[in-house]
């Protein structure tokens, strides 16, 4: 038997023309991907620079996609950090401090890399189905090798987690003291599972113990990457989940602050 | 209860072949293996397969049927409907030898490049200790049974025949991981060596060695994700990347 450096190209495959002889729907879940991925990004854009409807005074609801909202443009009462930024022209998103590094740790996340380069770039649309390009070079190359940045959006996504659940306790501070209504479940229910997104990603797994040699000599950490883990498990469940939990929980906040109806009150 | 059955297979060697239509009696409770064998000793005795166990364990009657990779003595008749035509494939990754048989030297050969286990050199055999929860992660991967179905269907390498130079695949992937997780292998430049040598970076962790794994081995999650986080922290942290540049160039 012939050895080469790859050990391959002495012979070659079996001569099968056909791109895949798989008779399933493979075809089918690169597709509700494509769907999905896309009505969720029409949906944030639209919202994103609509500028309006982020803000239900009655009951402090503040949409996570205009939270921080810190220019002089915001409406006062919903700018929980101040307004330190002048007014914004209106093609500048209000949350321009946040939107950039939501996006870019979706963006890099080692699941919706997944997704996208199956279902946008098919690379490969299915498994065992060929992919149409002609090189591939993955992610060694610019732009994809900057991937590997993922790690530093989710150091930001954390402070933008801890933001969002702030914004979210303080709506139950109504104008007229403690209150509870649906919109308060509905965004505490959004932080909830914005944090298992958060917190069940591989790179979080690997800087809470991941990384490390000896689980035995580090007990805590060890615990934590065990739990980290069990999370880690659904992470593309979560992924989903708060693509949902975001589009509903904004659509609601918009919807009561242009009184489309009106918030269901359990308590003041 | 015995049924006929149609199969198409690919019967043929490097020079060129073809799927061959064959109506072929099926028992209940067989698997795929099965009536390759029965086809053998029936009408085609000149049919090349490959096998071994016929329980899963050595990894040698990896194939593709309907398409999709798969142990042939793992693969039950029963998931097929009744009027559904079989076609049996060699792996499409590899050299074809003949019919359903491949050379799969390529894995041994990527396997042969990765520097091997290295205990502390004061360590003699049977004085190695060490606790369960730190060779747990080791030992997920030590279940691989090298049927190669994962490095068959890595696109990697499956579509870009190029790659075969610079890519050593998934199976290799998690090989790499699970010496870098060892408690007691003592090499620091695995993870240099991943990216480098092996091309971590060439796979996108599409996931497809984790769907086909007849192990259930969490190929992408456990070994490669975790080996590409290894990477990050050593070549892509800045404030690492910048003392480097600063102070000295790893070679
Ligand atoms: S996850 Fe990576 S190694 Fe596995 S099949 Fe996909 S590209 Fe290949
Ligand atoms: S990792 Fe799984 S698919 Fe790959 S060679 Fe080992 S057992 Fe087979
Ligand atoms: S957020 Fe998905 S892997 Fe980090
Ligand atoms: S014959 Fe051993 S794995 Fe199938």
């Amino acid at each position: 038997m012939t050895t080469t450096a790859t050990g391959t190209e002495v012979r070659s495959r079996a001569k099968i023309t056909a791109r895949t002889l798989r008779t399933d729907r493979w075809w089918l879940a690169p597709l509700l991907t494509v769907l999905g991925l896309l009505a969720f990004v029409v949906y944030a854009t639209i919202r994103a620079f609509m500028g309006r409807y982020y803000w239900v005074d009655d009951y402090h609801y503040l949409t996570p996609f205009y939270s921080p909202c810190m220019s002089q443009s915001c409406i006062p009462e919903a700018a929980h950090f101040g307004r330190p930024l002048p007014e914004f022209p209106g093609f500048i998103p209000l949350a321009v401090i946040s939107l950039p590094f939501l996006l870019a740790f979706r963006l890099t996340c080692y699941y919706y890399r997944r997704a996208y380069y199956r279902s946008f770039w098919l690379s490969p649309p299915a498994c065992a189905v060929a992919e149409p390009h002609a090189k591939y070079t993955g992610e060694t190359r610019f732009p994809l090798v900057l991937q590997n940045f993922h790690r530093y959006f989710f150091y930001a996504a954390l402070i933008i987690s801890l933001i969002n659940t702030y914004d979210a306790l303080l709506a139950f501070n109504t104008a007229d003291g403690f209150g509870i209504g649906l919109g308060n479940l509905i965004l505490l229910g959004n932080v909830l599972l914005l944090w298992a997104y958060t917190l069940s990603c591989h790179s979080c797994r690997h800087i809470v113990g991941g990384r490390l040699r000896h689980f035995s000599r580090h007990p805590v950490r060890y615990w934590a990457w065990t739990q980290v883990s069990k999370l880690n498990a659904r992470h593309m469940q979560f992924a989903w989940i708060t693509l949902g939990t975001l589009v509903l929980t904004d659509a609601y906040v918009m919807a009561v602050s242009a009184e489309w109806f009106s918030d269901l009150r359990f308590y003041n | 209860m015995s049924t006929m059955r149609d199969f198409r297979i690919w019967r043929g060697d490097e020079t060129g072949g073809a799927l061959v239509d064959y109506q072929v009696e099926v028992n209940e409770g067989e698997v795929v293996l099965d009536v390759i064998h029965r086809l053998q000793a029936t009408q085609a005795p000149d049919l090349a397969v490959r096998w071994n166990c016929k329980a899963g364990k050595c990894g040698s009657c990896s194939a593709e049927i309907n398409g999709k990779p798969r142990l042939m003595c793992m693969t039950r008749m029963s998931v097929f409907a009744p009027d559904e035509t079989v076609t049996v494939t060699p792996l499409r990754t590899f050299p074809v030898i003949r019919d359903l048989v491949t050379d799969v030297s390529y894995n041994y050969e990527k396997a042969r490049q990765i520097p091997a286990f290295a205990p502390p050199p004061d360590l003699r055999p049977g004085e190695y200790r060490m606790m369960q929860v730190d060779v747990e992660r080791s030992q997920e991967f030590r279940k691989c049974i090298e049927c190669f179905l994962c490095q068959n269907t890595c696109h990697v390498t499956r579509d870009h025949e190029e790659n075969k130079r610079v890519f050593a695949g998934p199976r290799l992937f998690i090989r790499a991981a699970e010496l870098d997780m060892h408690p007691l292998d003592t090499r620091k430049d695995r993870k240099e060596f991943a990216q480098a040598e092996q091309g971590l970076g060439y796979c996108n962790i599409t996931k497809c060695c984790t769907e086909v794994c007849p192990e259930h081995i969490k190929i992408t999650d456990n070994g490669i994700i975790p080996m590409k986080e290894r990477v990050v922290d050593r070549r892509y942290d800045p404030l690492v990347w910048l003392g480097s540049k600063i102070f000295r160039r790893r070679s």
